[in-house]
C-alpha cells in the first residue's frame, strides 16, 4: 500500500502545510474547497447534474486566488477516488468550458503526476489516472489523436527487451482505460483503434503464461474457468467492442451537458514513459480470477453478467475501489458496498461475495489481512441480516465441494476465516450437509478441512463447546481434547519397568527442586546426578535423559496457562540453554515440547515462538524439527505450517530489522562527520562522542552478515528438505507401482509452492544458489516445475 | 532500492479510521499529565480489552489477537481478592501497526459470543492487571442491574442486596452461553 491510511491524517497536514504559506484564513478556505471537492457525488437531496454545475461555479469563483491548490485536489480525486472517476471528469470538463488555461494546466499536473506515480511504482494509482484522462476524452478536455498516440507510447513497451510483468503492465493500463474511451476513439479514428487492438492481440498471445498454474485457487477450470487476468480482460474488452461498446455500468454525467460538445480541447504533452531502473521497479505480478458464481447460481432477480461481459470487471473495479477506499472503517466500507449504485441490475450481494472471496485467496497474498474481511463480512451480516448469511452459506458450501482441487495455501485462509466467522455466529452451521466428509479418505482435503476449522473453533472457543455444537458423528474428526500428556505421569503399582520407575523417581525430584524454589545451578547438579548410569537388575545398563526428564517435568509444572509456561522458560532458560546444547539439543527441546503438548496445537505455536525468541532453540532447528520423521504424522496438519511460516517471519523480519538499524547507524555517523569539519561547537564534539563510530558500523555490518547467512541457510534447509521427501516418495512409488498423486503429495508439493510464494522476495534474493545446489537439472521434472514456475512468477 | 513516496499526499475528508483515533476514555489512575498520556496513547502498541466472560482464557485472547500480528505479551485482568479472571486483559503487540488492526477489525466481533471491545492503552504496570472495583472486579460490575451469566451474575451490589433477601441457595452458575448482547460503549 503507497497510502496509508493509519497515518493519512497526521501526514497529510505536513505536506499540505507546506502548500500553504497564507493565512489561517486562506487555509480554512482550501480545506473547505476539499470537503466540497471530495463529496460531489456522495449522497444528496439535490441532482448530481446540479451539484456539479454549483461546484463548477464556486471553483471558477476561486480560482484566480486557489488555482493551484484546486486543481491539486482534482488530480488526487482523480486516482484516490476512482469509484468516481465520471463525477470528476465531468467537473474538469465544466471548468475547462469555463476557464480554458486551467483546463491545460490541469492536464499537465495530471501528466506530470502520472509520471510520478509510476515511478513510486504505484501503479494501481496510475491505473485509475490513466482511466481518468481517457475519460476526460468524453468531456472534450482531452483530443483523442494525443490519448491514441499516449496509448501507443504505452504498448511500444511490449517491443522492447523487457520484463514480462513490466510490459503487462502497460498493456493492461490501456485495455483498462478502454471501457471508457472505446466508443469515442473508435467514431473518430477506428483505424488507430483496430492497430491498437492488433498489437496487444500480438502481444498477448505469444506472452508465457506458466505463471497461471502457480497463481491459480483451483487447479481445475470446471466448472469456471481460472482465467489468466490479461486474457480474461482482453477478451471482455473485445466483446465490449464487438458489441459497439455498448454497457450500462458506467455512470457518464458529462451526457447531462451539452454545453462540453463546444469545449476546447488540449493535446496531452508528450509523455516519456519512465525508464525501468534495475533493483527499484517493482511492477505489480499477475493474477488469475477468481471465479464461484455464474448465472445459474442467482436464479432469482437479475442475473450476473458472464465472464467475458464488461460489466463483470467493471463492477468488480468498483467494489474493490470501495473496499481500497475504506479498508480502515469496517461499518462504512460494508454500507458502502451495499449501498453500490448499481445495485438494482445485478445480484450485488453475490457479486460482493465473489469479489471479497476472490481478494481472500489472491495468491500470493491477499490485498488486505484476512481478519479485514472477516470484519467486514461480519459487518455485511449485520446489515442485511436476511440476505447476506444465506449468500455465505452458499459461497462456502461451494467452496467446501470445491475442495479438492482448491490450493492449499487458500484452504488455510478458508479454514481461519470460516472458523473465524461461526464464532461470531454462535458456531451454528448445518454440518449434516457435510456428512461425505465422513465416508472420504481421513486424508482428504473435505476431512482435513472440517478437522481443521474444529480445531481452530476450538481454539476460539472451548473443547466442550465445539463437541456440543456438532453433530455425534462428527466426533471422530475432533482432535483430542487439547491436555498435557505428562510422560512420569505414572499410576502406582502399575508393573514399571526398573527405568521407568527411575526416571519417575527423577521427575518427582526435579518437580520438588523447582517447587521448593531452586536456583539454576542447584538444579543443573542435580541433573547431571540423574544422568549417571544406572544399572538395572537385569544386568544392562541405562542412561536417564535429562533433558527429557527436566522439560518434561518443568512445562507439566507451568501447564496452567501460557503465561505460567513462559516464565517457566524465563525461569529456567540458562538450565535449558545448558541441557539442550548444539543443534541435536535444540530439536530435542522441540521433540519433548511436541511430546508433552501433542495434543494442544496452539499451546506449540507459542511455545516455539517463545523458544526463538529466547534464542532456546534457532530457526534452522524448527525447520529441522518440523520435517524430522517424529513430525511426519502431523506433517499436514495445519499448525505445522503456521509455525513454519512463522518462523520464516521472525528470521526475515530479524534480518530487515538489522538492516534498518544499520542505515540509521551509518546516517548518524555521516551527519557527525559533517558536523566535525567545521568544529565550531564543543557540544558537537561531545555529541561526536556518541555518534557511531567504524567499529560499531563495522560490528553492525557482522551482525548483518551472519543474520543474512542465518537466513540463507534456514531457506536451503527447508527446500533441501522438501527436496528429499518428494523425491523419496517418488521413487517409492516407482518400485511400489502405486500412483504417485496420493493426498499426501499433492499437500506436500503445494507446501513446497507455497514456501516459495509466501516469502517470494526473500527467495529471490537465493534464486542462483538454489538453482546451482537444489534445483538442479537432474532433479525430477514434477519437483523442478515448481521451482520453474516461481521464477516466471517473480521475473 | 526503496522508492520515495514521502511526495504523496492523501485526501482527508473522506477518510476515517476508527484504528488510529482515540476514545474518550482516560484511565484516571495515570500518573503524569493529559498530554503525556495522551502521546503514550498515539505510540502505543498495547490494548485494553473489555467486556469479556470471566470465562474466557488466555488462550482464546491468544488465538483470536495473534490474527492481527505477533503478541508481546497478554496480562488478564484479575478480580483483585480471588485471583480470577474478571473480564478484561491487556493485549501487548510487537507492532503498533498489528494494534491498529486490532481496533479496527477485532473491536466489535465477538468471543465467547460477547462483543469484545478494545481501546488503547498507555503501557502495562504493575498492579493494573487487578479490578478496581469494591469487591475486585471491576468497577462496571459493582452497580450493573442485568444479570449476566458470562461476568458473575448479577452485579456485587445487586448480588449483596439478593443474598440479604434470599435464603435459598444459589446455583453455581454454569458456564454457558449468555443469550444477551452486553455491549460496553
Amino acid at each position: 500500500m503507497q497510502r496509508e491510511p493509519g497515518s493519512s491524517d497526521d501526514e497529510s497536514k505536513g505536506s499540505f502545510q507546506k502548500r500553504r504559506k497564507v493565512t489561517e484564513s486562506s487555509e480554512e478556505i482550501e480545506r473547505r474547497l476539499e470537503s466540497l471537492i471530495c463529496r460531489v457525488g456522495e449522497k444528496s437531496s439535490s441532482s448530481l447534474e446540479s451539484n456539479l454545475e454549483g461546484l463548477a461555479t464556486v471553483l471558477e469563483a476561486d480560482l484566480p486566488n486557489f488555482k493551484s491548490q484546486i486543481l491539486q485536489i482534482l488530480v488526487l480525486c482523480s486516482y484516490q477516488l476512482p469509484e468516481k472517476c465520471t463525477i470528476y471528469t465531468t467537473l474538469v470538463g465544466l471548468l475547462n468550458v469555463r476557464n480554458y488555461n486551467c483546463g491545460g494546466e490541469f492536464v499537465e499536473m495530471m501528466l506530470r503526476e502520472l509520471k510520478r506515480l509510476i515511478s513510486t511504482n504505484q501503479f494501481k494509482f496510475a491505473q485509475f489516472m490513466i482511466q481518468f484522462l481517457s475519460d476526460l476524452v468524453n468531456c472534450n478536455v482531452v483530443t483523442p489523436s494525443s490519448l491514441i498516440a499516449l496509448f501507443n507510447s504505452f504498448i511500444s513497451i511490449t517491443r522492447q527487451d523487457s520484463l514480462q510483468s513490466r510490459k503487462d503492465w502497460y498493456v493492461y493500463a490501456v485495455l483498462a482505460s478502454l471501457p471508457w474511451v472505446g466508443s469515442a476513439l473508435s467514431e473518430k479514428h477506428s483505424i488507430e483503434v483496430s492497430t491498437i487492438f492488433e498489437n496487444i492481440r500480438m502481444y498477448i498471445i505469444h506472452r508465457d503464461k506458466s505463471h497461471r498454474e502457480f497463481l491459480r485457487v483451483w487447479s481445475t477450470d470446471d466448472p469456471h474457468p481460472q482465467e489468466e487476468y490479461l486474457d480474461c480482460l482482453f477478451a471482455q474488452v473485445c466483446k465490449l467492442r464487438d458489441d459497439g461498446w455498448i454497457e450500462d455500468v458506467i455512470i457518464r454525467p458529462y451526457r447531462a451537458f451539452p454545453v462540453l460538445a463546444n469545449a476546447l480541447q488540449h493535446d496531452l504533452p508528450d509523455f516519456v514513459v519512465p525508464p525501468h531502473i534495475a533493483e527499484g521497479s517493482v511492477y505489480p505480478i499477475p493474477q488469475v480470477i477468481f471465479r464461484m458464481f455464474d448465472y445459474t447460481d442467482c436464479p432469482e432477480g437479475p442475473l450476473i453478467p458472464g465472464n467475458h461481459a464488461i460489466e463483470r470487471w467493471l463492477i468488480e473495479e468498483q467494489l474493490r475501489s470501495i473496499v481500497r477506499t475504506f479498508n480502515c472503517d469496517k461499518k462504512e466500507c460494508a454500507s458502502r458496498l451495499l449501498g453500490y449504485p448499481g445495485r438494482d441490475k445485478v445480484p450485488l450481494n453475490h457479486m460482493i461475495v465473489e469479489c471479497l472471496m476472490g481478494d481472500i485467496f489472491r495468491l500470493p497474498e491477499s490485498p488486505y489481512p484476512l481478519v479485514m474481511y472477516a470484519a467486514v463480512f461480519i459487518e455485511l451480516c449485520k446489515l442485511q441480516p436476511s440476505m447476506m448469511p444465506q449468500v455465505l452459506a452458499i459461497a462456502s458450501d461451494m467452496i467446501y465441494e470445491r475442495l479438492d482441487t482448491m490450493n492449499i495455501t487458500c484452504v488455510d485462509r478458508f479454514v481461519n476465516w470460516f472458523s473465524q466467522h461461526l464464532s461470531n455466529f454462535q458456531f451454528r452451521w448445518t454440518w449434516e450437509d457435510w456428512n461425505d466428509c465422513l465416508s472420504c479418505d481421513p486424508a482428504s482435503p473435505k476431512a482435513k478441512f472440517v478437522k481443521e476449522v474444529l480445531e481452530k473453533c476450538m481454539r476460539l472457543a472451548y473443547y466442550k463447546r465445539i463437541s456440543d455444537s456438532v453433530p455425534p458423528e462428527f466426533a471422530p474428526l475432533l482432535y483430542n481434547e487439547p491436555k498435557i500428556s505428562f510422560k512420569y505421569d505414572f499410576k502406582s503399582g502399575l508393573n514399571l519397568s526398573q527405568e521407568e520407575r527411575a526416571a519417575y523417581t527423577a521427575s518427582q525430584r526435579v518437580i520438588t527442586a523447582i517447587k521448593t524454589k531452586c536456583k539454576d545451578d542447584e538444579l543443573i547438579i542435580i541433573l547431571e546426578e540423574i544422568h549417571q548410569e544406572e544399572a538395572s537388575t537385569d544386568g544392562t545398563t541405562f542412561c536417564l535423559p535429562r533433558l527429557e526428564v527436566f522439560l518434561q517435568s518443568l512445562l507439566f509444572l507451568a501447564q496452567k496457562s501460557f503465561s505460567h509456561s513462559f516464565s517457566a522458560l524465563y525461569k529456567f532458560h540458562k538450565v535449558l540453554k545448558w541441557a539442550g546444547d548444539g543443534e541435536e539439543g535444540k530439536i530435542a527441546i522441540l521433540s519433548i515440547t511436541k511430546d508433552v503438548w501433542k495434543n494442544h496445537p496452539q499451546m506449540m505455536l507459542v511455545l516455539v515462538d517463545k523458544m526463538i525468541r529466547m534464542q532456546i532453540v534457532d530457526c534452522a532447528s524448527v525447520a529441522k524439527w518440523l520435517f524430522s520423521p517424529k513430525m511426519a504424522d502431523d506433517f499436514t496438519r495445519l499448525y505445522v505450517w503456521e509455525i513454519m511460516h512463522s518462523t520464516i517471519r521472525k528470521m526475515n523480519k530479524h534480518v530487515q530489522k538489522l538492516e534498518v538499524e544499520l542505515t540509521e547507524m551509518r546516517g548518524k555517523s555521516q551527519i557527525s562527520e559533517k558536523k566535525s569539519e567545521d568544529e565550531e561547537d564543543d557540544i558537537m564534539r561531545t555529541y561526536n562522542i556518541f555518534a557511531p563510530n567504524q567499529t560499531d558500523l563495522q560490528r553492525m555490518q557482522d551482525q548483518l552478515d551472519a543474520a543474512n547467512g542465518e537466513q540463507k541457510k534456514l531457506f536451503l534447509i527447508i527446500f533441501q528438505r522438501f527436496i528429499m521427501i518428494l523425491s523419496d516418495h517418488l521413487v517409492r512409488c516407482e518400485s511400489n507401482k502405486t500412483a504417485f498423486n496420493s493426498p499426501w503429495y499433492r499437500n506436500t508439493i503445494q507446501r513446497l509452492q507455497e514456501i516459495f510464494l509466501l516469502h517470494k522476495d526473500t527467495v529471490k534474493k537465493y534464486m542462483a544458489t538454489m538453482e546451482n545446489l537444489l534445483f538442479t537439472m537432474d532433479l525430477d521434472t514434477r519437483i523442478l516445475s515448481v521451482f520453474k514456475q516461481f521464477a516466471s512468477v517473480v521475473n | 532500492m526503496s522508492v520515495d513516496t514521502s511526495q504523496n499526499l492523501t485526501l482527508r475528508p473522506l477518510f476515517k479510521d476508527p484504528g488510529v483515533d482515540l476514545t474518550a476514555y482516560r484511565d484516571q489512575h495515570f500518573k503524569g499529565s493529559r498530554m503525556q498520556q495522551e502521546k503514550l496513547l498515539k505510540m502505543s502498541s498495547t490494548l485494553y480489552v473489555g467486556n469479556l466472560s470471566y470465562y474466557t482464557t488466555e488462550e482464546q485472547i491468544y488465538e483470536l489477537f495473534s490474527k492481527c500480528g505477533d503478541l508481546k505479551r497478554v496480562v488478564m485482568g484479575l478480580d483483585k481478592f480471588k485471583k480470577t479472571p474478571c473480564g478484561f486483559c491487556f493485549v501487548e503487540y510487537c507492532e503498533r501497526l498489528c494494534a491498529e488492526n486490532a481496533v479496527r477489525y477485532i473491536n466489535g466481533t465477538r468471543l465467547d459470543d460477547r462483543v469484545v471491545r478494545t481501546d488503547w492503552d498507555a503501557g502495562f504496570k504493575e498492579g493494573r492487571q487487578f479490578g478496581r472495583g469494591k469487591a475486585g472486579g471491576q468497577v462496571r460490575d459493582e452497580y450493573r442491574m442485568d444479570f449476566d451469566p458470562g461476568r458473575g451474575g448479577f452485579g456485587a451490589r445487586a448480588q449483596l442486596k439478593g443474598e440479604k433477601q434470599l435464603t435459598r441457595a444459589g446455583n453455581a452458575i454454569e458456564r454457558e452461553t449468555p443469550k444477551q448482547e452486553n455491549e460496553e460503549t
